[in-house]
């Protein structure tokens, strides 16, 4: 293919028909990661229904989270908000005696026009508990799009000035520190924290912290960076309204990603990478294992969680072909590194570019799928059984935002994954004679 | 506003979705935001779908916030027409679809014109009906619909079948155990030389409604789903229908001597006396098994039971007069139904508990001790905590409720599955002896396993020492009532001392 070609592949977008998780199950994750939060979601029981089932056993270990459900009188005005919430709040701080409590607003708080920022700040001022709202909802977001919203609120909320009480000796060095925003498991925090400490950066902190209190520090002209492709709110609230500078880089997924993502820091900070191509070739070399597997097999992203762009790029580099990359919310300028990285990645590989397509129609991707007949479909639970029936092996989408996939030590669990269906297929002697599992009638 | 972890009953849609996936051919469409068609992933993942669900949504967004549904409501109607030429298509309006007030029927008339597929509103209210009702009311709508349109086309067919048959109304998709409740049904009609006419909606067509009056009568084997339909059919063709729900010996025999008196009305004699009696002594083992020595140890054993109604009631009546467990309360979530559960249990327990809110439940547990619960999948979370064995009998569901192995609640071969759950519940026998001789073979710290947190006295290391070595099924008992004689006689902390007073003075 010629470089023309691939410099017009461009973007489609179709009918937004897709399936995806609601964006509040961001509460599910960012509830584990900030130690001394509460989420309340202020909506429906049809919100508290998907959670409860989505959330499947840690519904029970008496998470912090809870539904503030609306009633009948709330939907007509009939009972106050302000009160309403009050009275809520105020049991939750009796109960829990939480850090702070996170509003997550709904469809219906949108709908119904209900001030949650209006009323947040009187509240929290006569409660004295600190109270962040973000507005995860499904009728302007999908699935990780909710965990944006909450980081873009707490953005605001990130100090911009060190206590004076505060007896800490650490001096804020504005010229080669960092702070990284992204929720990610505290390991996973703790390797790549490790590996910049070998670059000689210095991280300021995270964004968001194990604690809502320790939040860290943001000024003017900082520097910051993403982990995750998803957080393009959060990136614009910290350019515009904290002054931050935002280094863009391909997000570190896949030991390309994470060593594009480092050099990219480097550069800023006018280091030179240690190390870093030895570090890249020797992650490879321990993956072969996992790459001779799915080296010339092809593979379909329909599209659900963000991470699509990034999983495709490493996936390619692999020796994949990626027909198709469906994927809910395309910001070109947040993601602009890490397309340019798929671009090369394609031209290195000698494939072809795959389409990308915002907003997907499930219905005619399976269409697609049918024609195309993939090695492997990586989609949510709703198409994979009726998929693997049909004899096309499938990855359950939304694993890849609760496995720890970022980073060199952790390219490993990214194929463990995705080389799972196949794996299954090799060792396992088919019991009937035919791949299509679906009675006749 | 109300502060809610966890609810029993879901939001109505999921109702409708339900009664929609479980015709053959016919397709819900949904009025609602970006990630609402969870209903999809649960219907893959619980019950294995092998097909994708007949299910999609018309996105409600910014757009339509703005400016309305417009055209996309109609345009997708049409869409899913043509692609999957369903026989009808629902739509269904969901909790936010029904505060924006958009004019849903004006959509469905208009959509209608240019369909091959019938297309009607789902007649639910999101903020007075939950999941269960609304199925039931969603279920008695398209049968009313397809029975009018037969009626105008003149197709419907009230000539009564030859032989007794019936219809087997509310066997749906998601239903606790429904399938394998499904088989025995089959079976015990077969048994009865029943004719089974319609089973619906498991998987029956839409045009096919019009074959329901040729039954000779319905039965509805449980009160959340199909109720509506049978009174519509009762009042339309003067169909009797039976609600008993032939879960348990006593239960079964009822159900068939009412369809006995129900043939005997359309003047077929027959006599199921001794048929009953030869399933309840041989084919069901449950009779036999309460009455053999192994049982004799669950005479005095308390439970509670919570679940849906139907479930809570028929289990409430099979461990009180079938094995002779004392239920020392029971409760069901279905508060629309709360006057035909009382009445049907409130002479086998010392009380009833009409509630949705688990956190009762839950106080309601850690209060009463019961040797064992049996209620729904948050009331087995509940026993893990207090450490009470618990046995799952209604929905909500979950994963393991979905067993690929066959596991009726209902009919003859239903009451020896209960009777294992009952039985695996109980610690019994010689086991149970041996903990109480031996202090327990648990020799774990953990002793605080109540729920309900009361810290107004504390427990010396001495005594708390003492409580390790009672018995851990009835330590938080011993732990619950010293504190209260504590508290009441004054005492700040309990000693060693406290405690044999209690144990004196108090009747531990």
């Amino acid at each position: 293919m010629t470089l023309s070609t691939s410099k017009s592949t461009g973007f489609e977008c179709e009918t937004g028909n897709y399936h995806t998780f609601c964006p509040i199950s961001c509460v599910s994750w960012l509830y584990q990661k900030i130690e001394d939060s509460f989420f309340l979601v202020i909506g429906t029981k049809t919100c508290g229904y998907f959670l409860q089932n989505a959330m499947g056993v840690m519904i029970f270990a008496e998470p912090r989270y809870a539904m503030a459900e609306l009633e009948e009188g709330d939907i007509s005005a009939q009972l106050n908000d302000y009160e309403e919430l009050k009275r809520l709040c105020l049991q939750i701080k009796k109960d829990r005696q939480p850090g702070v409590i996170f509003w997550i607003g709904t469809c219906t708080t949108e709908i119904i026009k209900m001030d949650l920022e209006g009323i947040a700040p009187k509240l929290e001022a006569e409660i004295n508990i600190p109270i962040v709202v973000a507005r995860a909802n499904g009728l302007d977001y999908a699935f990780t799009q909710g965990e944006d919203t909450v980081l873009a609120a707490m953005a605001h909320r990130c100090p911009d000035h060190q206590y004076q009480h505060d007896t800490k000796d650490k001096t804020i060095n504005n010229s080669n520190e960092l702070v990284i925003f992204g929720s990610l498991p505290e390991n996973v925090v703790k390797q790549l924290n490790y590996e910049l400490y070998k670059q000689g950066i210095n991280i300021r902190g995270w964004l968001p912290s194990n604690r809502y209190s320790e939040l860290p520090i943001i000024q003017t002209n900082d520097y910051v960076i993403g982990v995750n492709p998803f957080l393009s709110r959060t990136a614009t609230t910290l350019m515009r309204k904290r002054k931050a500078k935002l280094i863009s880089a391909p997000f570190p997924i896949g030991p390309d990603g994470t060593k594009a993502w480092i050099t990219k820091i480097c550069q800023v900070f006018n280091r030179t990478p240690i190390g870093l191509e030895d570090r890249e070739q020797e992650i490879w070399n321990h993956l072969e294992q996992y790459t001779k597997l799915i080296r010339g097999k092809s593979a379909f992203f329909m599209g659900d969680n963000l991470l699509e762009i990034s999983l495709a790029r490493f996936l390619i580099r692999c020796g994949m072909i990626v027909y198709e990359v469906g994927i809910p919310y395309m910001d070109k300028r947040y993601q602009g590194a890490e397309i340019e990285l798929l671009r090369t990645t394609c031209e290195v590989m000698k494939v072809k570019m795959p389409k990308i397509v915002e907003k997907p129609d499930n219905y005619n991707q399976l269409d697609r799928i049918r024609d195309l007949q993939p090695d492997l479909v990586i989609t949510g639970m709703a198409h994979a059984n009726p998929l693997e029936a049909r004899g096309i092996n499938t990855k359950w989408s939304v694993e890849f935002t609760f496995a720890q996939i970022h980073g060199f030590t952790n390219s490993k669990e990214i194929l463990e994954l995705i080389t799972k269906p196949l794996r299954r297929n090799i060792g396992n002697t088919k019991t009937s004679s035919n791949e299509i599992y679906i009675p006749q009638n | 506003m109300k502060l809610a972890y966890w609810m029993y009953a879901g939001p109505a849609h999921i109702g409708t979705l339900r009664i929609a996936s479980s015709f053959k051919n016919v397709h819900a469409i949904m009025h609602a935001p970006l990630g609402d068609d969870y209903f999809n992933v649960m219907k893959s993942m619980l019950e294995r779908d092998r097909n994708f669900t007949p299910v999609t949504a018309s996105i409600v967004d910014r757009h339509v916030l703005a400016r309305g549904s417009q055209e996309k409501v109609i345009n997708n109607i049409v869409k899913k027409d043509k692609e999957e030429k369903p026989e009808l298509v629902i739509l269904t309006p969901t909790c936010t679809s029904s505060i924006l007030q958009e004019d849903l029927q004006n959509f469905v008339q208009r959509a209608s014109i240019e369909t091959e597929s019938d297309v009607i509103l789902a007649d639910v209210n999101h903020y007075r009906v939950n999941e269960l009702q609304a199925s039931d009311r969603t279920l008695a709508q398209i049968v009313e619909f397809y029975i009018e349109k037969a009626k105008k086309h003149c197709t419907i067919d009230t000539q009564k079948t030859i032989q007794p048959s019936v219809n087997i109304i509310g066997i749906v998709s998601l239903g606790f155990h429904h399938q394998h409740d499904l088989v025995d049904l089959k079976r015990l009609f077969n048994d009865l030389d029943i004719h089974i006419n319609l089973i619906i909606p498991e998987h029956v067509s839409v045009s096919d409604l019009a074959l329901l009056p040729k039954a000779w009568f319905n039965f509805v084997p449980y009160r959340e789903a199909g109720l509506l339909t049978a009174k519509f059919l009762a009042e339309e063709f003067d169909m009797p229908y039976i609600d008993v729900t032939p879960m348990g010996l006593l239960n079964i025999k009822t159900a068939i001597c009412k369809m006995q008196d129900i043939l005997a009305s359309f003047q077929c004699k027959r006599d199921y006396t001794k048929y009953i009696e030869l399933q309840t002594k041989y084919v069901s083992q449950a009779a036999w098994f309460s009455q053999s020595i192994d049982c004799q140890n669950l005479t005095g054993k308390t439970a509670i039971v919570f679940g849906d109604a139907t479930h809570a009631a028929a289990m409430t009546k099979i461990l009180v007069q079938e094995m002779g467990v004392n239920v020392l309360w029971s409760g069901t979530y279905c508060i629309n139904d709360q006057d035909w559960f009382r009445n049907e249990v409130q002479h086998l327990c010392a009380q009833v508990i009409i509630t949705d809110d688990h956190n009762l439940v839950g106080d309601m547990i850690a209060t009463t001790e019961p040797n064992a619960i049996f209620g729904t999948q948050m009331e087995r979370h509940i026993g893990k905590r207090l450490n009470i064995p618990c046995g799952v009998i209604s929905s909500p569901v979950h994963i393991q409720n979905f067993p690929l192995s066959y596991k009726p609640f209902l009919g003859y071969e239903g009451t020896n599955q209960i009777a294992d759950l009952i039985y695996n519940s109980f610690t019994l026998g010689m086991e149970d002896h041996l903990l109480d001789l031996f202090g327990g073979h648990d020799t774990i710290d953990a002793v605080t396993t109540t729920l309900s947190s009361n810290d107004l006295v504390q427990w010396s290391p001495d005594a708390l020492k003492e409580l390790t070595k009672i018995p851990g099924f009835v330590r938080g008992k011993v732990k619950r009532n010293t504190e209260k004689f504590a508290v009441a006689n004054e005492y700040r902390v309990i000693s060693l001392e406290v405690m044999y007073e209690a144990k004196e003075k108090a009747s531990i």
